[in-house]
């Protein structure tokens, strides 16, 4: 278990995280072990973020060493789409039972190694170790290391038991068992000034297909995807490539940077959701592959056809204009796409009323203040009341969100659109935003909306219980506004730090009182975002707001 | 009589199986105001809640003690407790409902003990419900996990009456397997209540997870049956049991009440409803209502109608246990063969079978055996379509999870009109299968002369 504690630390210690470079020494060394809140988490753990950054690789055997609980209930459940082998979509797992948890699980999966590669043959097996065979020590370095030397093939372990934390720090735990066992093991047939490495990008929904073709057309090879549609052995080769785009930094920017270190692979952060983001990342490859060695020209042919790209998708858009006029989007989503996505509609000319920002870095925040202006309705935290409240309050016409929060919606009767990992659509490149804004049309415009929201026959107008929850809202808001004292004891009593249940009004009054300016200041004062430190960015906005207003008074 | 054997594999592949705790959890969501709670690290409940948003296209309540590698290892009691706080908090639930998981088993918490303590320490869960279930992912599966809660529930929730002059005759509980879908549910609802009885299901998805529209935002269970309801539920004159899984809760109903039970192992079916009638016409005196009369009639019909098409089927099933019996014997009696039968767990109900063979296996136990005995409809839930689509065979949807079809919630398939649906739909796949890919043309009259040759000259 030490070498994972170690890999863990490495993990934290990336350079190349905004959030940690914002960090201090002490900070960063504690890394982001986020302490999960027991009775209010939701989401996977570190070995369904594992198994959800590597399982796109499509030819390769995915084990999983655990009990039926880790792959019989969750298997075959993401839509990553392959051009080849199928692989990828068998579930295969020890299934452990008592006997091997009191004697060890270790003979059973060398076994279960060897029948796969008896059976499938796969370039290559992934091991994934669980919570239950990590704490009774079965040791899948040495399984792996053994199958390796008597098969004779890439045996690979995937050091990420669920209970070591969140599923982003699976991703990344992936991300460093690629570059440990896969990445630079092989050579590639052949090689080009045009090999570009993407990171990242899991495919789903195919839309790496969305986007291939331009780079096909320029001349770019995909040299390996990580791990979307991704091969074993391109995978084991991609040192080799010239240049690499990083899509979701937060997953995978260990890979990204470390490769950069290792094999002087470039790499730069770009999206393909929305047109003009599609035109820079293209512009950005382009770049980046010429500083490598690709002739000049290129340049001047992705200029060319990013013109004819995008005038084809302006044109298929236009005609959706005048039918968005007005309509409202409450936009529930994390990361990267929360600011992707916002520009994205924007370009459709629809209004953006919020955005969720839960799982944005301080980056991602950023980019949305300068997308939508500096009040951007941002929203940390919601329950399903709140959101639904949202919808109404801010009169918003549809919400697009993951489908978790999808019943919220269309229980209180109004238009959904899924943008997370189960949609059916693929909405990357320029035809993606095409097809977007044709769904959010379709959405919008569905003659089901008027059907549902009519009362049944025995209810009196306006007595249902979506206007029963309004009015009890509205009341309550009322109540507020007549009342500046309680409203001001509301407003204090907002939680800022989940972990440690730390309010406004206590951090306020701490920064008042000792003349607080740093989140570490408040840290030893409140104990606020002692736990997983997410709260930062919220600390340091108080810390502003108290600032300005401090300054104001000055003036005066 | 069918013999039971365990696949020797080393390495399940593609698994059939599905683990205990989230099983428990389900039956817990059959409880009104409650709130399942995972006592493990993050990604059980996830997993769970995932599969089960899938399948019921739903919200679904279900929390965790989100248990880190540190907590993992001293022991849980702190998350315990700050999960029950934090739920108790937010949720306001009017029951707790906690399942074991793997990690947490492994280590050997003592979740009764973390209760006591809980309560002792905190006064406002003093007297908060909170069932715990043993439920090790490591042993078992999804139908045991529900067996155990429900059991559990009974054996902690039910009340003993006071005296048994107060047993009410018109009041039946009913407890069904996880088999049934809320939509057997509400027919069985019907069913009996046409005969002037008043039954209360434990659980009752059909209240929580039958996709009406609540009424107020709720992060616990929606419907489904409320905890005083359980604890009186030892005044009912009878408990219909649904499924040979239940018959440990229902033995425990009868110990701690004295309530007699009635143990349905099947449900789908003419002489299986034939029995159902039967029984509720004894115990309420009445004679079975008109309307059941028509539904047997045109469930004799559908019978016949049906046979033409599922009579001479090779057939290929994948279920736990107490389905598997379901849709297996609903289909043998239609004069389907049941050449393949695949499980996931132990039970008294496969050696009843009408087949020869029962396995306990996986999904690529059910494509080989079933390519091996030339199989020409699969059942299973919906991870079988990757095998049905390599053997080119129809393929039947049944159980959890059913994630790429609508109405999974509603199937039907227990009464006289189940089972009736059950046999057009099937029968309809066929039809659609044939007209699709078994027309006849010039080509296959050769080949089936040529076969015909080829048989003749040996």
């Amino acid at each position: 278990m030490s070498s994972l504690s170690a890999t863990i630390q490495d993990v934290f210690n990336e350079p190349g995280c905004g959030k940690n470079a914002n960090k201090s020494e002490a900070e960063r060394k504690k890394g982001c072990t986020k302490q999960l809140q027991p009775g209010g988490a939701a989401g996977g753990c570190a070995f369904d973020g594992a198994k959800i950054a590597l399982q796109p690789l499509t030819d390769v055997a995915h084990l999983v060493h655990g009990p039926i609980a880790c792959e019989g209930n969750s298997w075959d459940n993401r839509g990553a789409k392959s051009s080849g082998s199928n692989l990828w979509r068998t579930g295969f797992t020890t299934d452990i039972n008592e006997t091997d948890v009191v004697f060890g699980g270790e003979k059973r999966l060398f076994k279960s190694i060897r029948e796969i590669i008896e059976k499938y043959d796969p370039p290559a097996v992934f091991v994934y170790q669980t919570c239950v065979p990590a704490m009774i020590g079965d040791d899948i370095d040495a399984v792996c290391k053994a199958a390796r030397e008597k098969f004779n093939k890439p045996v690979i372990p995937i050091n990420s038991p669920g209970f070591v934390g969140p599923k982003n720090l699976g991703n990344k735990l992936a991300g460093e068992a690629l570059l440990q066992h896969v990445i630079g093991t092989e050579e590639p047939e052949y090689t080009t000034p045009y090999d570009l490495n993407i990171i990242g990008e899991y495919n789903l929904s195919g839309e790496l297909w969305q986007v291939k073709p331009l780079l096909d057309e320029l001349g770019i090879r995909i040299m390996a995807c990580i791990s979307g549609d991704g091969k074993y052995r391109e995978v084991a080769s991609s040192h080799r490539a010239k240049a690499a785009m990083m899509v979701c930094s937060k997953a995978m920017i260990n890979v990204a940077r470390k490769m950069e270190e290792r094999y002087g692979i470039p790499f730069f952060e770009g999206s393909f959701y929305g047109i003009e983001d599609s035109s820079d990342s293209l512009r950005e490859i382009a770049r980046m592959l010429i500083e490598r060695g690709a002739p000049e020209e290129l340049m001047d042919r992705t200029e060319a056809l990013i013109a004819r790209e995008e005038a084809k998708a302006w044109a298929a858009i236009a005609k959706y204009k005048p039918r968005f006029k007005g309509k409202k989007v409450l936009l529930i989503t994390g990361g990267v796409k929360s600011w992707s996505v916002v520009a994205a509609l924007q370009e459709a000319g629809l209004e953006l009323v919020g955005t969720s920002v839960k799982k944005s870095t301080k980056e991602d925040k950023e980019r949305i203040k300068e997308l939508m202006g500096q009040d951007a309705h941002m929203i940390e935290d919601m329950t399903p009341r709140e959101m639904y409240k949202m919808l109404k309050d801010a009169r918003a016409d549809i919400m697009l969100s993951g489908g978790r929060s999808q019943f919220i919606a269309l229980k209180a009767s109004m238009p959904w659109l899924d943008i997370n990992q189960e949609r059916h659509h693929a909405y990357m490149g320029y035809v993606g935003m095409v097809k977007l804004v044709e769904e959010i049309d379709k959405a919008l415009y569905n003659p089901v909306w008027a059907q549902i929201r009519k009362p049944a026959p025995w209810e009196k107008s306006g007595d249902n219980w979506q206007t029963r929850a309004m009015a009890q809202a509205e009341a309550e808001a009322a109540a507020l506004a007549a009342d500046p004292v309680k409203a001001e004891q509301v407003r204090r009593a907002k939680k800022i730090c989940n972990c440690k249940s730390v309010e406004l009004g206590v951090i306020e009054d701490a920064i008042t009182a000792n003349n607080l300016t740093t989140v570490e200041g408040v840290r030893e004062a409140t104990n606020a975002s002692g736990g997983c430190g997410a709260c930062a960015v919220r600390i340091e906005e108080v810390l502003a707001e108290l600032a300005s207003a401090s300054h104001a008074i000055a003036a005066e | 009589m069918a013999t039971v054997t365990v696949s020797k594999k080393a390495c399940s592949v593609n698994p059939l199986k599905m683990s205990q705790p989230i099983g428990g959890a389900l039956a817990f969501m059959g409880l009104r105001g409650a709130m399942p709670l995972l006592h493990g690290s993050q990604g059980c409940t996830s997993f769970g809640l995932v599969l089960f948003t899938r399948h019921f296209k739903e919200a679904i309540p279900m929390q965790t003690t989100a248990m880190s590698e540190v907590a993992t290892v001293l022991g849980g009691y702190e998350n315990v407790e700050q999960a029950v706080l934090n739920i108790y908090n937010r949720a306001k639930p009017e029951i707790i409902g906690i399942c074991s998981t793997g990690v947490t088993e492994t280590k050997g918490d003592d979740v009764e003990g973390y209760i006591k303590l809980i309560r002792e320490k905190h006064a406002a869960v003093a007297n908060l419900p909170i069932v715990y279930v043993s439920t090790p992912d490591f042993k078992d599966a999804f139908q045991d996990g529900w067996e155990k809660t429900v059991t559990r529930i009974v054996e902690t929730m039910v009340d003993a009456p006071k005296s048994p002059a107060r047993r009410d005759p018109t009041k039946v509980n009913v407890l069904p397997g996880c088999h049934l879908t809320p939509g057997d549910l509400d027919e069985l609802r019907t069913i009996i209540e046409d005969f002037g009885l008043e039954p209360t299901f434990l659980p009752d998805l059909a209240g929580s997870l039958d996709g009406h529209i609540p009424e107020d935002f709720t992060p616990t269970t929606i419907g489904g049956v409320g905890v005083e309801e359980i604890s009186i539920m030892g005044q009912a004159g009878w408990t219909i049991a649904i499924g040979a899984q239940m018959r440990r809760a229902a033995e425990a109903m009868q110990q701690k009440t004295g309530a007699p039970f009635m143990l349905f192992e099947r449900l789908c079916g003419l002489e299986a409803n034939d029995a159902l009638m039967a029984f509720l016409t004894e115990i309420s005196g009445r004679p079975a209502p008109m309307k059941y009369r028509r539904q047997r009639g045109q469930l004799v019909d559908a019978m016949l109608d049906g046979h033409f098409h599922i009579g001479g089927r090779k057939l290929a099933v994948g279920a736990e246990p107490d389905l598997l019996n379901e849709v297996g014997g609903l289909l043998a009696e239609m004069g389907a063969q049941l050449l393949v039968a695949v499980t996931t767990t132990q039970s008294p109900v496969l050696e009843r079978l009408p087949t020869e063979e029962v396995l306990i296996g996986d999904l690529e136990d059910l494509e080989n055996l079933a390519k091996a005995k030339d199989c020409d409809l699969m059942v299973t839930h919906s991870h079988g379509r990757q095998a049905a689509s390599r053997l080119k065979i129809p393929f039947f949807r049944m159980g959890i999870p059913m994630f790429d079809r609508l109405g999974g919630g509603h199937q039907l398939m227990v009464g006289y009109r189940g089972a009736r649906d059950l046999i057009f739909n099937i029968s309809n796949l066929l039809m659609a299968d044939h007209e699709e890919n078994h027309e006849p043309t010039p080509e296959t009259w050769l080949e089936g002369f040529s076969s015909c040759h080829a048989t003749a000259a040996h």
